[in-house]
């Protein structure tokens, strides 16, 4: 761990692990001061905050973003080596500690390379620009005189006059002003390279992270031990909004270890010597709960009956297109259904934790929080600390896509150890973790669809209702959860979202409808909903790409060439760039799978095991997906096999290709066990999905036989020099649900409208249709 | 608190717990081990898999009392002379891990299946690795590398049974 000032100071730049048997790797850099504060923001208008260029012409790059593991740290040091001249070998990359990167907000929005990305290249093109006009003073050449290759410049005319990047600047600071009104808008005046001049960009290098992650050697944040630390554990409400009477601390006064029970308001944690002593201790503690007077919510079993007759608290304003009631009355098929997603949780596989040290009257948490920056500001306005008081140094976790966005652990590792003048490090329990985290909305989706004579889809008409009120904030100091159980309400509570599908197909009529509904209970509860990976897309995704799949069967046709006469078909309310490569994706898609042209569902086999296709499609900001799933279905036991998937992706420029892949496999498995098995569940008092067994995920017997990524790059003019690089880390999960779906009614002839698809589910369909 | 003696990645070890305290907390606080890591504490997830005898062990349910004097391996014991062990090594080729908190759990289950069978087949190794899970769903890579640090093993294997033949 190292310092910015140590950065400058040192002669060598790259830390290196020393593995248990001296394997020397790579690793990721974390950054730790031994400065004991205050630490202001670090200023984005300086080229120093972003770039350090060593002695020995090496470079380590400041950047204001984490990597939840797609490998966005080996990216930004692509295009960031790309846009300095310096090979990619000789840089390294410092993220999201908030006291010596700047602010960019940390992850989230898969916007990493698509917003981040350009201050990040731009950067690094001034830093080159600079360089290059140091070595215009020191050989008294003009700059176009020289030439720059690999941290070298030399003088074109006569190449033994030549100087590194660390002999002009190394050790020193380049002391250049950067402009721009706010941090994604930083710039110098030098400008990007052409895609075509990008070397390390478009290539699979390794990321430099994985090496520490196979061998032990790396320090993650859960691994962090401080001098005269300590441990504490939560202990939580029995049942949602229940309120705390009385806490008896003599349960476990005399208990090995004890240091303290901290209470306030409805929030309660034991804080012991060591760890297994904290969590016996809180196990112990005998806690006396008042029991709420009203049900917090309904059964997860009544959840959709509850959702449909609730009054909203807000509906958004219809999107209409042409005249759909019209369309509807004078159609020749008019066909409905509803589509139900349960809430579904980000259900980490580390449970959330984060060490807090107020050593020196400053606050420093190490966290593994995805928005690192935000927990600083929280934790500040939470405490009441001067902001510059509070740092936080980032370091790799778990990652649960979403959960540490609001990082209730560090806001109570602070907290407690504030009021112990300790360090303290919490970590939840598994069915704390489970019962307690933010969770994905549940959505219940009405739709309707118009069929002319010919087939041809002219209505479509789609109406969600989601329970997302009061939708959890980004690391709010009165919306956390330590927060809300110590009584601290915001004026209004979150709105929350609905929502409608993309516009992405050509279809005369359309409404398009969305309301929020609240559960009784909003605060204090484990129903509390958060930015789960692409928040609403697999929802709404799953409705509009599934009932598509009903349209093409009404309409007796193949589902590819469905769709694809929905995006051919001329309107004025979609933009030709995204309607091309849409085409692109699906078409990539159905040729990778030797998609059949056919009309589902196929004709139900004899046999145990029933096998079919499906296809869905969609985008995400300018993110094109299409998917296709191959099914098994075994007939007597409702078992669902994903057998294999196909995945054609158009993210524009492509930065680090095997990267991507292994990112848009995670994402689209993340969905197949959204699709099986994930679905909160609860009773009239409290969750009781809790663990592994009651709350399963997919596991290693689910795995795809086969899966298969075609990289698109259906950019209408791909030579064109500023093609954009967009995000990757979310489109990806949206199609996958209908995708299943589509291809169990391709293989059944069963349509399943409510996820997830467990077996005694899919069983019961079966037997009701008799297949 | 009691005198445990322990035997981890052949080094002896004593330390002074609670002779209760789970073995995952022995090994990551009194012994500084950052490979295995709490995921569960149920022993349902595999994150904090150690190999004790040749087994696969889920260390956050496993008493320390109950391991005294027994050969414990951690993911930082794989690697011998240096050298990565082939799975370590087939992981990195792979370019397995996303946020990577679970693959302490898939390397070490792993290397208990690879130890009793060298050989599996792809049904096999599904079924045994079916506990041990992952939530960025890395599965298919890490199915992808076991199959390839087997190929590893047997070829070095076949190499030195040559050099002896030869």
């Amino acid at each position: 761990m190292t310092t910015r000032r140590d950065f400058l100071k040192a002669s060598g730049y790259l830390v290196v692990g020393i593995g248990a048997a001296g394997l020397v790797s790579e690793m990721p850099l974390v950054a730790q001061g031994g400065g004991a504060g205050p630490y202001p923001d670090v200023d984005f208008k300086q080229l120093d905050s972003w770039i350090v260029i060593k002695a020995d012409n090496t470079a380590t790059f400041f950047v204001g973003k984490t990597d939840l593991g797609q490998g966005t740290g080996t990216a930004f040091r692509q295009i960031m080596s790309d846009e300095l001249d310096m090979p990619y070998e000789r840089t390294s990359c410092v993220m999201g500690s908030t006291d010596v990167s700047v602010d960019q907000g940390g992850s989230g929005g898969s916007d990493a390379l698509q917003t981040d990305g350009y201050p990040m290249r731009r950067v690094a093109a001034e830093a080159r620009r600079v360089l290059l006009e140091m070595a215009s003073n020191r050989f008294s050449v003009p700059v176009t005189a020289l030439t720059v290759s690999e941290g070298v410049i030399s003088v074109t005319a006569d190449p033994s006059k030549k100087v590194t990047y660390g002999e002009l600047v190394g050790g020193k600071k380049f002391n250049v002003a950067l402009t721009g009104n706010n941090i994604n808008a930083t710039t110098g005046v030098a400008k990007l390279k052409d895609v075509q001049q990008l070397k390390a960009t478009g290539q699979s290098m390794p990321r430099y992270d994985v090496p520490a992650k196979v061998d032990g050697s790396l320090t993650w944040a859960v691994d962090v031990k401080v001098p005269g630390m300590v441990h504490a554990r939560n202990v939580r409400p029995p049942m949602a909004g229940a309120k705390l009477v009385s806490v008896d601390e003599s349960s476990v006064r005399g208990m090995p270890g004890f240091v303290k029970v901290v209470t306030k308001g409805n929030y309660v944690a034991v804080v012991c010597e060591r760890e297994e002593q904290a969590i016996n201790a809180a196990r112990q503690l005998k806690v006396n709960w008042d029991k709420p007077a009203a049900a917090p919510f309904p059964t997860s079993e009544n959840l959709f009956t509850y959702m449909r007759g609730a009054a909203p608290t807000s509906s958004a304003p219809p999107a209409v297109v042409g005249n759909p009631d019209a369309a509807f009355k004078s159609a020749a098929k008019v066909i409905e259904a509803d589509y139900d997603v349960p809430y579904q949780g980000h259900v980490s596989i580390g449970p959330a934790h984060a060490l807090a040290d107020p050593s020196n009257g400053q606050m420093t948490i190490y966290s593994n929080d995805m928005k690192s920056y935000g927990l600083r500001d929280g934790v500040a306005e939470f405490l009441q600390l001067p902001r510059d008081r509070v740092r936080v140094v980032w370091m790799e976790g778990p990652q649960a896509y979403g959960r540490t966005a609001a990082d209730d652990a560090g806001f109570e590792a602070a907290f407690l150890a504030k009021e112990i003048g300790r360090p303290v490090r919490v970590q939840w329990m598994r069915n704390e973790e489970t019962a307690w985290d933010t969770k994905g909305p549940a959505f219940a989706v009405k739709l309707r669809g118009a069929l002319d004579a010919q087939g041809n889809l002219v209505a479509f008409d789609y109406d969600a209702r989601v329970a997302d009120y009061n939708h959890l904030g980004y690391n709010e100091h009165d919306t956390v959860l330590i927060s809300q159980l110590m009584g601290t309400r915001p004026a209004m509570p979150a709105r929350g979202s609905g929502a409608t599908p993309n516009e992405m197909y050509a279809i005369a009529n359309r409404r398009m409808t969305s309301s929020v509904v609240s559960l009784p209970l909003i605060w204090e509860t484990p129903l509390r909903t958060g930015n789960l990976r692409d928040p609403n897309g697999p929802q709404s995704t799953f409705a509009s790409e599934s009932f598509i799949d009903e349209l093409a069967a009404a309409a007796n046709a193949d589902p590819v060439e469905f769709r694809l006469r929905l995006l051919t078909a001329a309107t004025d309310d979609d933009s030709g760039f995204k309607r091309a490569r849409s085409i692109a994706c699906i078409k990539a898609a159905a040729d990778a799978f030797k998609w059949e042209a056919r009309p589902s569902a196929k004709r139900v086999g004899s046999g145990e095991i029933l096998t079919g296709r499906g296809i869905a499609y969609t985008y995400r900001s300018q993110t094109v997906v299409a998917q296709i799933a191959e099914v098994e279905v075994n007939r007597r036991t409702g078992h669902v096999w994903v057998k294999r998937m196909v995945c054609a992706h158009d993210c524009g420029l492509v930065i680090n290709p095997e990267a991507l892949r292994r990112t848009l496999e995670g994402g689209m498995l993340h969905s197949v066990s959204r699709t099986l098995h994930e679905e909160v569940q609860f009773d009239t008092e409290k969750v009781t999905s809790v663990d592994w067994a009651s709350y399963p995920t997919m596991r290693h017997t689910d795995t795809p036989e086969s899966i298969e990524i075609v990289i698109v790059n259906g950019d209408p003019n791909p030579k064109r020099p500023d093609l954009p690089h967009y995000g990757a880390g979310e489109t990806v999960c949206k199609p996958t649900l209908a995708a299943i779906a589509n291809a169990i009614f391709d293989a059944t002839g069963v349509r399943l409208r409510r996820v997830p698809f467990r077996d005694a589910r899919v069983l019961a369909a079966l037997k009701t249709a008799k297949v | 608190m009691a005198n445990i003696a322990l035997r981890v990645n052949g080094q002896s070890r004593t330390v002074d717990v609670d002779p209760a305290t789970p073995l995952l907390y022995v090994l990551r606080n009194d012994l500084d081990l950052k490979g295995p890591r709490f995921g569960c504490g149920l022993g349902q997830c595999g994150a904090c898999t150690v190999i004790i005898k040749g087994e696969a062990v889920r260390s956050c349910v496993r008493p320390v009392s109950t391991v005294q004097g027994a050969e414990i391996t951690t993911l930082e014991g794989l690697s011998q002379n240096g050298k990565r062990h082939p799975l370590q090594q087939a992981w990195i080729d792979e370019q397995v891990p996303a946020c990577g908190f679970c693959q302490n759990g898939q390397i070490m289950s792993a290397k208990a299946m690879l130890d009793k069978n060298p050989t599996p087949t792809d049904a096999q190794i599904r079924q045994s690795m079916a506990t041990t899970l992952c939530r960025c769903m890395t599965y298919y890579r890490i199915q992808a590398a076991i199959k390839r640090a087997a190929k590893a093993i047997a070829s070095a294997r076949r190499g030195s049974n040559s050099e002896v033949i030869a």
